[in-house]
């Protein structure tokens, strides 16, 4: 039996097309197609219904110790009011998840796992928690509504003050009032735009969500589904558990190395991922040279050996054309490297290109 | 849903209009194109190759996921809609007027369904 996010009826009323997803009834897309949705994000402004992801929180003098050894991010330096992506390991230096550390105090913080990995992620973090810390998990209780491209800081303004509005990216502001609700709003995202997120009470959800997409209809705000979600953060490069990492991937294998902090004295999966040594096989980003279109899972060859396969992959609407993200063996993995993607039976010519697809200006 | 009368249907969500008594257009219908949603990728076949009734002609991509094209009757291909490879967004736009391909020679047509007999199909499938 799938669970309903607080704005479920929301999206019927708006024509949403629902699916099953992560254990929630979620809308794919609404009767503006993916194509509209995602390109409304980039020109103008977007609204996602996110609530089905999960929040924890840690709390007490060894919460920061805590996230330290549970996550492969450094969180000593973090100021009050930041926000600091990780990966989760497990001891073999796979990820468990991929997650985002809110910190309101060096004695508090908030983390925001993937709705898929929820309870897994939650019997994971209570196996390893130690010391003189308290841990909750309040997905139930929290609504989420992401705001995304930009317009969204002109249509967030038309109803909160300065003082509810970060100014900075991956900052956030604790308590907020948006259209006199009380509520956390972050600049982040998961779409490559500028943007916000913005936390709530369940209750209050379908108010905040009426009440942005009204105040943001001039300014080209429609309401947003998962396909849209996929296709712009895939054309933005970020990875997706289950996709571009899982528990045989490491972080580093998945090009996060920015967030794995090697010389952190200890952390679960650092010994397992010193010990592997050099990288064997890396994510890379494929622009698809030939025609037709790379989904997940396809294997990747040069001159007839397979060298890897994708793990993402579709046409992107804003580039206007067809990108796959692949995890290919060593030295494959150079830009300018000329693959080939078998897509039912087809060979498809793709290149090694950089990543991301798209960077906002 | 928009399935005109004079038009004939498969089970498969292809529609057929008759040229003459052995050629005829094959598109994609309305319930089609909706169900799929926006296209992006259109494979078709060159002029000359043979199609088989009941079996893949071609496929089309949508964001989200491939569907196969199927032929409604066997035959031969005599031209194929070239302008959809480049713009597949106009099956969305014009389901009846984006045919994909022009089959001649065909047999097999008999059991091709009427627009009200496809209607129940796409009811069923609701």
């Amino acid at each position: 039996m799938e669970l309903k996010t607080p704005l479920y009826d929301c999206h019927v009323a708006l024509g949403g097309k629902i699916v099953p997803f992560a254990g929630y009834l979620m809308p794919v897309q609404y009767p503006t197609g993916v194509i509209a949705e995602h390109m409304a994000v980039r020109k103008q402004a977007g609204l996602f219904d996110v609530s089905h992801m999960g929040e924890v929180m840690y709390e007490g003098p060894d919460a920061l110790n805590n996230l330290n050894e549970l996550l492969t991010n450094d969180f000593t330096n973090m100021v009050d009011g930041q926000v600091r992506y990780s990966p989760m390991c497990n001891d073999e230096g796979g990820v468990v998840d991929d997650l985002i550390v809110y910190r309101y105090n060096q004695n508090k913080y908030m983390v925001v796992v993937n709705a898929a990995n929820r309870h897994k992620d939650v019997e994971w973090m209570k196996a390893h928690l130690f010391g003189d810390v308290q841990f909750a998990d309040i997905s139930d209780e929290v609504a989420q509504i992401a705001l995304q491209g930009p317009n969204s800081k002109e249509i967030l303004a038309r109803l909160a003050d300065a003082s509810s509005m970060p100014e900075k990216y991956y900052h956030f502001i604790p308590e907020c009032t948006v259209g006199g609700i009380a509520c956390v709003v972050s600049q982040t995202g998961y779409t490559g735009e500028f943007g916000y997120e913005i936390y709530m009470k369940n209750e209050d959800a379908p108010k905040m969500w009426d009440l942005l997409l009204q105040t943001g209809k001039d300014l080209g705000l429609i309401p947003c589904g998962l396909g849209a979600r996929d296709t712009l953060r895939l054309e933005a490069a970020m990875p997706l558990y289950g996709h571009e990492m899982d528990d045989t991937v490491t972080p580093l294998e998945a090009g996060l190395n920015f967030a794995v902090k090697m010389k952190k004295e200890s952390f679960i999966g650092k010994a397992a991922m010193e010990a592997k040594g050099e990288l064997t096989r890396k994510r890379v980003g494929l622009k698809v040279v030939g025609r037709g279109i790379v989904r997940e899972h396809e294997r990747v060859l040069v001159d007839g050996q397979e060298v890897g396969h994708t793990t993402s992959g579709t046409h992107c609407p804003y580039l206007g054309g067809a990108y796959a993200m692949a995890m290919l063996k060593m030295p494959y993995t150079e830009v300018g490297t000329k693959v080939q993607a078998e897509v039912r039976g087809r060979l498809i010519d793709c290149e090694v290109v950089a990543l991301p697809f798209y960077k906002r200006a | 849903m928009n399935h005109p009368q004079e038009l004939k249907y498969t089970r498969s969500h292809e529609w057929v209009k008759m040229v003459d008594d052995t050629t005829a257009l094959v598109g994609l219908t309305d319930y089609a194109q909706h169900s799929l949603g926006d296209l992006v990728f259109v494979n078709l076949p060159m002029v000359g190759d043979p199609v088989t009734k009941e079996e893949a002609f071609g496929d089309v991509e949508s964001v989200k996921a491939v569907s196969d094209v199927f032929s409604p009757f066997d035959g031969e291909v005599s031209k194929v809609n070239e302008e959809l490879l480049d713009e597949p967004g106009k099956i969305n736009a014009d389901p009846y007027g984006a045919w994909l391909i022009e089959v001649s020679n065909i047999s097999g047509q008999e059991e091709l369904l009427s627009a009200e007999d496809y209607e129940k199909v796409c009811q069923e499938e609701e």
